[in-house]
């Protein structure tokens, strides 16, 4: 499941709600706004509405061709957050550890390049947005042989 | 066309989006920035460096040589940056 908003989400009660039938492991990322050297006074999500959700639904669907997932979720969020906020969150449920854990490594790095998200950053001195990262670009390429 | 902008796209051109119509001439993705990059400063501006631009057609990633036509929805932006 997919769900793009913008409304905070609690942690333990989306993991609660996950399918716990055949599960024996849940892997779980959460991306928060962080404050650099409190430099960061707050952070505002930009997405593109309807592209996003389909992208987003693509990734999903990738996850679970590559492994055997019982099930999945991908929350993303948008509008002006602050240092601490939650940004991100996916989870993978499958029988065993090792593809959950792949799983939820592959769903948060294809989703840093392929869904349409830009942050754009307020600083004490100035604002500006955020450039794309060659290291975000790398960790989703190596997933694309596998 | 429905053209929509994102981010410093948005920011330089000074829209989200617009309605255009299409000039016979514009076929490509490529046609489309080098037009819309007569239109004024902003657009100029936010087009100068094709490095740093992407195009989605229809909710799709797109390259340059991407076909376009006035039924299509295209959005320009920078790269993505979410997660």
């Amino acid at each position: 499941m997919i769900r793009v908003q913008k409304e905070d989400f609690d942690i333990s009660e989306e993991i609660s709600s996950l399918n716990r039938r055949n599960v024996g492991a849940l892997a779980s990322f959460v991306g928060l706004v962080r404050d650099s050297n409190n430099e960061i006074t707050a952070m505002t999500l930009e997405h593109y509405p309807g592209m996003t959700e389909k992208k987003l639904a693509e990734i999903e669907t990738e996850a679970r061709r590559r492994w055997n997932l019982q099930d999945c979720l991908i929350i993303h969020r948008y509008g002006r957050l602050e240092p601490g906020d939650n940004i991100v969150m996916v989870i993978a449920a499958s029988r065993h550890r090792q593809s959950a854990l792949e799983a939820c490594a592959f769903l948060i790095d294809w989703l840093k390049t392929s869904a349409p998200f830009w942050k754009y950053e307020e600083r004490n001195q100035g604002a500006e947005w955020v450039k794309a990262r060659t290291s975000d670009t790398i960790a989703s390429k190596k997933w694309k042989t596998s | 066309m429905k053209l929509l902008y994102f981010a410093w796209v948005k920011q330089k051109i000074g829209i989200g989006d617009e309605e255009i119509t299409l000039p016979d001439e514009v076929n490509t993705l490529e046609h489309l920035v080098m037009w819309l990059s007569q239109l004024g400063p902003g657009y100029r501006e936010a087009l100068a460096d094709l490095s740093i631009i992407r195009f989605a057609v229809n909710q799709e990633f797109a390259n340059l040589d991407h076909p376009v036509t006035d039924s299509d929805e295209v959005a320009i932006f920078p790269p993505v940056t979410g997660g």
